[in-house]
């Protein structure tokens, strides 16, 4: 691959052939705005938001998809590209729904925010708005198409990234709209990379509806309690709760989750979770305090070791535990019970 | 693994076996199709059932349960008949392959055609598919393992990889998928009857030494009893009578249920640490509440032997104590005090007294370092994606971890049940993609239950046609254990003659049916196959599931 210089916005910078003009406006922190663009995804040129202007051609052109080229001189923000850009943000707003108070991408949609940059006011295209009825048959996404702005980013990452294809584009022109096939109810995988992807609040995951506002939560990164493949999560808490699971692109499940990883969390706060010990009383399990447990545990346990000796005790440890606790809980038992009767569930 | 997630995508051909990938590890199984799918990768697939993986094969190989260990020998003796077999690589790097090849030739395809059911042109396609491919990579899960002779079955699959040296390089290796989040962990911290932290056997004096030096007490240094063997020794002579036990389902995950029930309720002391009120904390003298995942600080360490951190986003429910401060508190009441101020320390400890882990820490995990094991350098390198890099992705680069590579080939041993006149259908378990094991998590989870609601069987629909079973027909399963009722799932997925059931569901747990039947030298129970019966109950067709895409 050859490598060449370019210019944009006046600044000369060393490009590498086979990348777009976004590519390299990108790896050198020049800002170009964009909706239908993932690096994931193939390129689709469909939202017209990442227009640039480069010397010697008649128009500007979609930065996602001009190949960059040997001595190209790039403007991003000139007064053409500007006005092509509020023109396009208008044309989507003239068929959006404000109804941006009650949607859950609110405080984090791309169209939002451009909308909020560009100091959109007003709108040359009002008229009709397309009526497609909100979608939520199933248990974990709510398609509200009459929010989407046709990026197709959830079409290109079901078929593209996951290999399910359980969506597609049905009809044409004004009443193009993202569909199952024969419009049947959503029946996929619920890994929801659909509702990551999704830059407005078209998809949004049902479990999370009305629950927070996106700057209201804190974000604590971790690893996946479920398989083995350790998958990193970002968990969105508000008021000690986990309402919403997203993942990073930076890691080493690229954003992608599965439906226990993404939607598998609401155990963490269930009603049926322990919260105090119990000591079996008169055939009962009966709550107590956790000194009363700790040391009725201790004593019943040397109590057997002293009778039996150490080899009648045993400890299971978890292959859901952390490093940390299994460290600890086989020190635990090689030291208190002096036996090496210790195993966990790596077996079944 | 011996490789990673960081060069999965650089193997020419995956031969994935014994693992349902799409739905029990998914993001791996999404990896390998999109390798296939994107890269033009091939593809080979032995699982009895037809997988989703299958949709996108090259070859799939449908044995018969329970006979892996004739198909990964025949498919050996086909590579060495034809030429196919990397003669440097076993010559420089290997020993005993002389004596493996004497067993391994006896596996004509003709023998394996009649032990497995895959038919003979198959079996030869799919080990010449595998034989020329440059860099060829294997995949497997407890399909393989959970059987009577579920070592053989590994050292088949080492066979093949070394027969060909794809061992040692990226997109290479011997991959065995570990089926929970720290699985990979708790065996590295030596949670397990014969060896300390970091696999050190128990009973040789330096690791003694190690780990009494950091403890500063004596440790036992005779091997103990592995998990199920300590539940078959409840209630006999000289057999366990107090049992400590943390996060732990054994009485939804032990196979023959009500065997095991008999064994837990023998015991004069069960202590149970766990988050719920489970199956098995219902027998327990004292419960002690415990924290998930997501309230407290640590590691994982996931199938490709990368740690990473686990933190606390929410604080626990109640009195529940983080499972460290539990052990901590009735160590010191058991007379060993143990005190640390926070996880990190704890993994400088067990740092120390695991060579494995010789230079992980929180430092370098919190930088977002994937730190691989083993880890006995503190130097970063970045992959060409840019990730930072510490440890061992690939394992036995250059030399195998214990010098020479071994042969060792194995004859194929039936399982303990074969289908006969009264139990004349093969029953395999295993998980599907909506829950998680027993189900203490995710069956509390409204929209993973309102997903998949209910157990079920999947049936081959010849067989129902046979027995006169609709689709969603309430059926009873009978082995010769126990009895369980659910609905029948009509699906192409099993084989003629093999049910499966997911045992997820405790309404109708799987292992009520399973064998307590286990391989000599693992001891993991032979969960993949045993014999049962269906009958229709007369209860009639149940609501079928409106959603398709996977079963259940």
């Amino acid at each position: 691959m050859g490598k060449f210089n370019i210019k944009i916005n006046g600044r000369e910078m060393e490009a590498e052939e086979g990348n777009t003009i976004l590519d390299v406006a990108k790896a050198n922190g020049i800002y170009i705005p964009t909706l239908c663009h993932h690096p994931q995804l193939s390129v689709q040129g469909a939202c017209r938001i990442c227009m640039v202007e480069v010397k010697g051609l008649p128009k500007p052109v979609t930065s996602c998809t001009t190949p960059i080229a040997k001595d190209m001189d790039i403007q991003t923000d000139t007064p053409v590209v500007i006005k092509q850009r509020e023109t396009v943000l208008e044309l989507l707003l003239s068929d959006h729904p404000l109804e941006c108070p009650t949607c859950d991408a609110g405080g984090q949609c791309k169209l939002q925010d451009l909308t909020h940059d560009y100091k959109i006011k007003g709108n040359r295209f009002e008229g009709e708005k397309r009526k497609v009825p909100v979608e939520e048959v199933n248990p974990f996404i709510r398609r509200d198409y009459q929010r989407c702005i046709q990026c197709s980013r959830c079409i290109r990452v079901c078929d593209e990234v996951r290999g399910i294809g359980a969506i597609q584009y049905a009809k044409r022109g004004f009443y193009q709209k993202v569909s199952t096939c024969a419009d049947k109810v959503l029946d996929c995988i619920f890994c929801g990379s659909c509702v990551q992807q999704c830059p407005v609040g078209a998809l949004t995951e049902k479990p999370s509806k009305f629950k927070y506002r996106p700057w209201e939560t804190k974000q604590v990164e971790t690893t996946c309690g479920y398989c083995g493949v350790g998958c990193s999560l970002t968990l969105h808490t508000k008021n000690n709760e986990i309402v919403k699971v997203t993942s990073r692109d930076d890691t080493l499940n690229k954003g992608h989750l599965c439906v226990k990883g993404r939607y598998g969390y609401e155990f963490v706060k269930s009603d049926k979770r322990l919260t105090t010990p119990l000591i079996r009383k008169d055939g009962k399990l009966t709550p107590a305090s956790w000194k009363e447990a700790l040391s009725y545990t201790a004593k019943r346990f040397k109590e057997i070791k002293e009778k039996h000796g150490p080899d009648s005790l045993g400890g299971f440890s978890s292959a859901k535990c952390t490093n940390e606790e299994n460290y600890l809980f086989q020190k635990f038992v090689r030291v208190n019970f002096e036996t090496n009767n210790l195993d966990h569930c790596a077996r079944l | 693994m011996s490789n990673s997630l960081h060069d999965l995508d650089e193997a020419d051909l995956f031969l994935v076996t014994g693992s349902n990938t799409t739905e029990a590890h998914p993001i791996i199984g999404m990896q390998i199709w999109q390798a296939v799918r994107h890269k033009n990768k091939k593809l080979i697939v032995i699982d009895p059932r037809k997988i989703e993986l299958t949709k996108y094969a090259a070859m799939h190989l449908r044995q018969r349960p329970g006979t892996d260990v004739a198909v990964y020998n025949g498919l050996a003796r086909v590579i060495i008949e034809e030429g196919l077999a990397d003669l440097d690589f076993i010559r420089d790097r290997t020993e005993g392959f002389e004596e493996a090849k004497e067993i391994i030739m006896t596996y004509t395809p003709e023998v394996v055609e009649k032990i497995s059911g895959i038919p003979k042109e198959q079996l030869i396609e799919a080990a010449r598919m595998y034989g020329k491919a440059e860099r060829a990579s294997i995949y497997w899960a407890m399909g393989s393992t959970q059987h009577i002779n579920g070592v053989h079955g590994v050292h088949s699959i080492v066979n093949l990889a070394m027969l060909t040296g794809n061992i040692g390089k990226p997109g290479t290796g011997v991959n065995p998928l570990r089926g929970q989040n720290n699985v990979q962990g708790a065996c590295d911290m030596g949670c397990l009857p014969n060896q300390f932290p970091g696999y050190k056997p128990v009973n040789v004096p330096e690791n003694v030494e190690r780990v009494e030096k950091v403890w500063g007490v004596k440790v036992p240094t005779k091997p103990g009893l592995t998990l199920t063997d300590m539940v078959n020794s409840m209630g006999t002579e000289g057999g366990i009578k107090g049992l400590y036990i943390m996060g732990e389902n054994p009485m939804m995950s032990d196979p023959d249920l009500n065997h095991a029930k008999e064994a837990f309720e023998s015991l004069e002391f069960l202590v149970v640490q766990d988050i719920f009120l489970t199956e098995t904390a219902e027998l327990a003298h004292v419960v002690l509440p415990a924290t998930s995942f997501a309230e407290k600080e640590g590691t994982f360490t996931n199938t490709e032997r990368r740690i990473q951190r686990v933190r606390k986003a929410v604080n626990p429910p109640g009195d529940a104590w983080e499972d460290t401060k539990i052990i901590c508190s009735l160590s010191k009441e058991m007379g060993y005090p143990m005190e640390y101020p926070s996880a990190s320390k704890v993994m400088d400890e067990l740092a120390s007294v695991t060579p494995i882990y010789e230079c992980v820490s929180y430092e370098y995990l919190d930088k977002g370092v994937a730190v691989h094991w083993p880890c006995n350098s503190c130097s970063i390198d970045r992959t060409s994606c840019g990730t930072l890099i510490m440890g061992t992705p690939v394992l036995h680069e250059g030399k195998f971890t214990r010098g020479a590579g071994k042969f060792l080939a194995f004859e194929f041993q039936p399982p303990t049940e074969w289908p006969d006149d009264e139990y004349p259908l093969i029953l395999t378990t295993g998980r599907n993609l909506w829950h998680w094991h027993g189900g203490s998590q995710t069956r509390k989870v409204s929209s993973l239950n309102e997903r998949s609601p209910e157990p079920y069987m999947e049936l081959n629909a010849a067989d129902a046609k046979k027995m006169g079973i609709k689709n969603s027909e309430e059926v009873k399963v009978t082995s010769k254990r126990g009895g369980i009722t659910l609905k029948a799932v009509i699906s192409d997925r099993p084989t003629p003659g093999v049910v499966f059931i997911p045992w997820h569901y405790k309404e109708a747990a799987a292992n009520i049916l399973t064998i307590n039947a286990l391989d000599p030298q693992a001891k993991i129970p032979e969960y993949k196959v045993c014999a049962v019966r269906v009958e229709k109950t007369g209860g009639g067709q149940k609501e079928p599931n409106p959603y398709s895409h996977y079963p259940g």
